[in-house]
């Protein structure tokens, strides 16, 4: 009997990482980054994407949100909302890793 | 016609119709194709290789039963190479030692396995192959134990309805991260068979009840993916994802169908691949541009605000009820007909034999030739 999976909860301590079944690869036919998984394909948007690339298996929620935070030079709160919510849906998803 | 032209994502390759087991539901076509008429190695790869030109990203590997090819690996390896994510699509029977681990390291990205039922005796007797069962729960193991990411996909019918609970558990137990509760379409050998298949109402209202609890209970656990059956819908499925939209299929003989059941539609030609190449035959072939985008439909879908959403629904199913290609889908609400589809229900229940009697028509060459089935 293998143990089950529990759905994960995300906090600044989660490590995110992408699932062996998803991958992001960029589509020179239609020149824009698609997330592959079993039936679906996705066309994340430039935010999305920038948080998927960061879902590298070794940053934290909290160093992903200040990363994301510099690079738009906003403050954290302005993005930590958006990050956790959008990780939250992928992670139900089984798209993200917690 | 003035649609936009996309390229296709998806493709599922039916790489055989060879396969050990006989499921009366079989989408396959009812005269199907012996192993002299497929395509060999070289030809599959030249087409996975045009196909990622053209713009598909992921390959469904399919049959009948892919893994009897033995070239297989070979042909993962093709489309890994050029990046495309590959699904095998394996009912998990029969596939030699060492094997699933071979795909595995040729690159495969996921495996998709059928079970006919949750309980070994409905597996084992759906499919008309004693033991299947415990071999499937096998597979399932040998491809966790290589690392690969796991569907199992349940198609479901009367036969099998009452089992949705079990089939939940039993995914959950095999280590899933998907699950697929696909009521049979009633399309190629489910629709010969389909008097037999068809569930009781009650039935199909306890199963979606069932499966949006477990679907809320495993948020983050396991992905539920539930195909809802047609004849009790209000609103048809976008088929396909609309004709010629964003996928298509080959068959084992390189033909290039827009869907499964394409080939029941009496007026339309296919072309094979090696007679055209894959973006001539995606782009010119007047069967795929017969029912692309919507300047095609006739009202009331050409009026229609959902036009886009379902594209009309199933053009075979429309041949099939409506004997009307270009008609919608009698499973919309608004269709003429739409209460034909109530008819057949009632007509298939009140031929319904009891549990264990009933007599279908297993999927294997030579069984049936033409479905005698005019609705
Ligand atoms: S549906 Fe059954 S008979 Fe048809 S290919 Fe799949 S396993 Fe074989
Ligand atoms: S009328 Fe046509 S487009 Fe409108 S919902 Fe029905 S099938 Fe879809």
């Amino acid at each position: 009997m293998m143990t089950l999976r529990e759905r994960a909860l995300v906090s600044m301590q989660s490590v995110p990482s992408l699932p062996k079944h998803v991958r992001i690869q960029y589509d020179p036919v239609r020149h824009a980054f698609a997330v592959l998984s079993p039936e679906k394909v996705f066309w994340p948007n430039e935010i999305s994407l920038d948080i998927l690339r960061r879902c590298d298996g070794r940053s934290t929620v909290g160093h992903i949100i200040a990363d994301l935070a510099s690079d738009y030079d906003t403050d954290q709160e302005a993005v930590a909302a958006d990050v956790i919510a959008f990780l939250r849906e992928w992670s139900d998803k089984l798209l993200v890793k917690l | 016609m003035s649609e936009p032209f996309l390229p296709p994502i998806g493709m599922l390759a039916e790489l055989t119709h060879r396969c050990p087991l006989q499921c009366p539901y079989c989408s396959n076509p009812l005269e199907l194709l012996k192993a002299n008429r497929e395509l060999d190695t070289q030809t599959w790869l030249d087409l996975f290789s045009q196909a990622a030109d053209l713009g598909v990203l992921q390959v469904h590997l399919s049959g009948g039963e892919p893994t009897l090819r033995r070239d297989l690996e070979q042909l993962i390896a093709g489309l890994s190479a050029r990046g495309v994510y590959t699904n095998l699509i394996t009912a998990g029977v029969g596939i030699a030692e060492g094997r699933i681990e071979a795909f595995a390291e040729a690159g495969l990205d996921h495996l998709q396995l059928s079970f006919q039922g949750a309980r070994p005796a409905t597996t084992d007797r759906i499919g008309n192959h004693g033991g299947s069962h415990e071999k499937k729960l096998e597979t399932a193991r040998r491809a966790r134990a290589a690392g690969l990411p796991l569907t199992i996909n349940a198609p479901i019918h009367r036969h099998n309805i009452e089992e949705v609970p079990e089939f939940i558990d039993l995914a959950l137990s095999l280590g899933a991260e998907r699950l697929e509760i696909a009521n049979v379409q009633y399309a190629g050998w489910a629709l010969a068979n389909r008097d037999m298949l068809m569930p009781e109402r009650a039935a199909v209202e306890r199963q979606a009840d069932i499966v949006a609890a477990a679907q809320e209970r495993l948020a983050g656990v396991m992905n539920i993916d539930f195909v809802t059956p047609d004849y009790f819908a209000i609103y048809p499925k976008p088929c396909m994802g609309g004709w010629a939209r964003d996928a298509f299929m080959v068959a084992p003989d390189g033909t290039v169908l827009p869907c499964h059941a394409a080939q029941t539609i009496p007026s339309l030609r296919f072309e094979r691949f090696g007679e055209r190449t894959l973006a001539e035959i995606w782009t010119d072939s007047p069967a795929f541009n017969a029912f692309r985008g919507t300047g095609w439909m006739q009202e009331p879908c050409r009026s229609c605000e959902r036009r886009e959403v379902d594209w009309g629904g199933c053009r075979c199913q429309a041949m099939a009820i409506a004997g009307d290609a270009a008609a919608t889908d009698p499973a919309c609400i608004k269709s003429p007909i739409h209460n034909h589809m109530a008819i057949l229900i009632d007509a298939a229940l009140a031929q319904a034999a009891p549990e264990g009697a009933e007599s279908f028509i297993f999927r294997r060459i030579g069984a049936t030739t033409r479905p005698d089935k005019s609705a």
